[in-house]
């Protein structure tokens, strides 16, 4: 028996052992390692502080989210040896593999940041990024009567980059429609140089916040947190004060990783970003929010990324080598308030373009350009996630990011 | 393809001023370029300009301050100090390679 063990049951590591299962030779087996009993549809933790979702919509029994041929091991991970080619679970279990896939995801580490988690947190500091905190900020959003309300990524990179903004976005809906939007000031704080680095989107998008009355400090790299005087230090020693802070804490890839001395400074694993092999480790790739990939940590990349993964590991159990198929497709829906959205859609070598996705002219949903459509389309694909993406089903859409559909931007001389 | 002349060398730029290929860089242009920015380089300042230039060719990406600081020992407050307000971008400015990537 040949075995393929997975570590880490989120979108990544399900799609592909569920892929798998439909294709693997018999002799082998499928392994996923995974402590957590419930799965969780993590892009809706952007709305549960708003009240839009409640937690039974957000999680499935993860024992339902396999094909019958995938066995799901219900433990942590303490450690794995690539030279012996095994992994160590935390109740001591050994389980060696043929090949290895490492998609444990990211964390948030509000740990790493003086100050975070001291007074105040929970009490006037949040964040959205976990089940748990997602609904903390739910009360705290239902009491609040104005102020000045933060958004602050501390440093990238993060999950789902362009959270921090739909956050702001629907923060702008839900104070309006609570009739108290003036006596609430919102601000974006970011180590990034703008809300948009990119100029087409610049371009497209850089009105929004002007017309939503978001206020931005930019270059701002978080460095400390005093909760008695509810201000941010950054490292260069500019402060900005808040009344409620909703921190995008630092994130890392799991602590099995850095126990086992294959991660980087924030404990992502090191991969090659097209074939996604774990350098310097036989048999072993990395997939999703764990890896050092440059692209962005979101579901549709480790989706893309498990239909490429996918296809190299059965080449290489046929004998041949991995090909360099992943080119850092990501799309994503961007929600900006009152029953609107806008999508993105891009790659390695392709910055995030205007026109029609996934046919041209036709779409149904619209490049850097807000609709009530693209909004439907990141509500609807709940289901979609859960009855055909985790499932591993082929989606209409290509693995590849095509040109069609997009306006190519004027060549610069 | 926009260009620059730094030192009395012209040099392809994107649209930011960030150098497009970074074979075409030498010390005299990241000195020029400093320059141009109010950066006065000292040896602190070459040690991470040298780290980002190897590890952005290791790597296929420019390292973040982060990244910067675990390698060089340099403390995060000191590079803010050397480098000020993005020590990532301003870094990568100078140091001739591409800017921390960012999706949107």
């Amino acid at each position: 028996m040949k075995n393929i063990v997975i570590i880490g049951g989120g979108t990544g590591g399900t799609i592909v052992a569920n892929r798998l299962a439909r294709r693997l030779p018999k002799e082998w087996s499928i392994k996923v390692i995974d402590p957590n009993v419930e799965h969780l549809y993590q892009p809706g933790l952007l709305f549960l502080p708003f009240g839009a979702y409640d937690e039974k919509q957000l999680l499935r029994p993860r024992a339902q989210t396999f094909e019958d041929r995938v066995e799901w091991i219900q433990e942590g991970v303490s450690e794995i040896d690539t030279n012996r080619k095994s992994v160590l679970l935390s109740n001591q279990e050994e389980i060696e593999y043929d090949l290895l896939v490492i998609a444990s995801g990211a964390r948030i580490r509000p740990d790493l940041t003086e100050g975070l988690l001291d007074e105040g947190w929970l009490k006037d500091r949040f964040e959205f990024y976990t089940l748990a905190g997602a609904k903390e900020l739910r009360g705290a959003l239902e009491k609040f009567e104005g102020g000045r309300l933060l958004v602050n990524v501390v440093e990238m990179p993060i999950k789902c980059p362009v959270a921090p903004l739909e956050f702001l976005f629907l923060a702008d809906e839900y104070f309006t429609r609570r009739g108290i939007r003036e006596k609430v000031d919102l601000r974006l704080v970011t180590p990034l140089d703008g809300a948009f680095t990119k100029p087409i989107a610049k371009e497209r998008l850089g009105h929004l916040l002007e017309q939503k009355k978001i206020s931005l400090e930019t270059e701002f790299s978080t460095a400390r947190v005093d909760g008695a005087s509810k201000k941010l230090f950054s490292w260069d020693e500019r402060s900005v004060e808040y009344d409620l802070l909703v921190s995008i804490p630092t994130h890392s890839g799991d602590s099995f990783v850095e126990r086992s001395g294959i991660g980087n400074e924030l404990s992502f694993v090191p991969v090659d970003p097209r074939t996604l092999a774990v350098r310097g480790a036989e048999g072993v790739f990395a997939l999703g929010d764990a890896t050092d990939a440059p692209t962005s940590k979101a579901g549709s990349v480790a989706h893309f990324q498990a239909e490429c993964l996918t296809e190299n590991l059965l080449r290489i159990i046929d004998g041949k080598s991995p090909e360099a198929t992943f080119d850092g497709h990501a799309n994503c829906f961007v929600e900006t308030g009152f029953g609107k959205a806008l999508l993105i859609d891009f790659n390695y070598d392709v910055e995030p373009l205007p026109g029609h996705y996934p046919l041209p002219g036709v779409g149904p949903f619209t490049l850097l350009g807000e609709s009530r459509r693209n909004h439907f389309g990141k509500l609807a694909f709940r289901w979609i996630y859960w009855n055909g993406l985790l499932p591993g089903r082929p989606m209409p859409v290509p693995t590849q990011m095509s040109m069609r559909g997009k306006q190519r931007p004027q060549a610069s001389m | 393809m926009p260009s620059q002349i730094y030192a009395g060398i012209t040099v392809d730029v994107d649209h930011e001023g960030f150098l497009v290929d970074a074979k075409q860089w030498t010390e005299e242009i990241g000195e020029a370029i400093a320059q141009k920015l109010g950066v006065s380089l000292t040896p602190a300042h070459w040690k991470v300009l040298f780290f980002a230039r190897k590890d952005t060719e290791a790597q296929g990406q420019s390292p973040g301050p982060r990244r910067i600081t675990t390698a060089t020992g340099i403390q995060m407050k000191e590079l803010y100090a050397l480098f000020p307000k993005g020590p990532g971008k301003l870094v990568a400015q100078i140091a001739g390679v591409p800017k921390p990537k960012s999706c949107l």
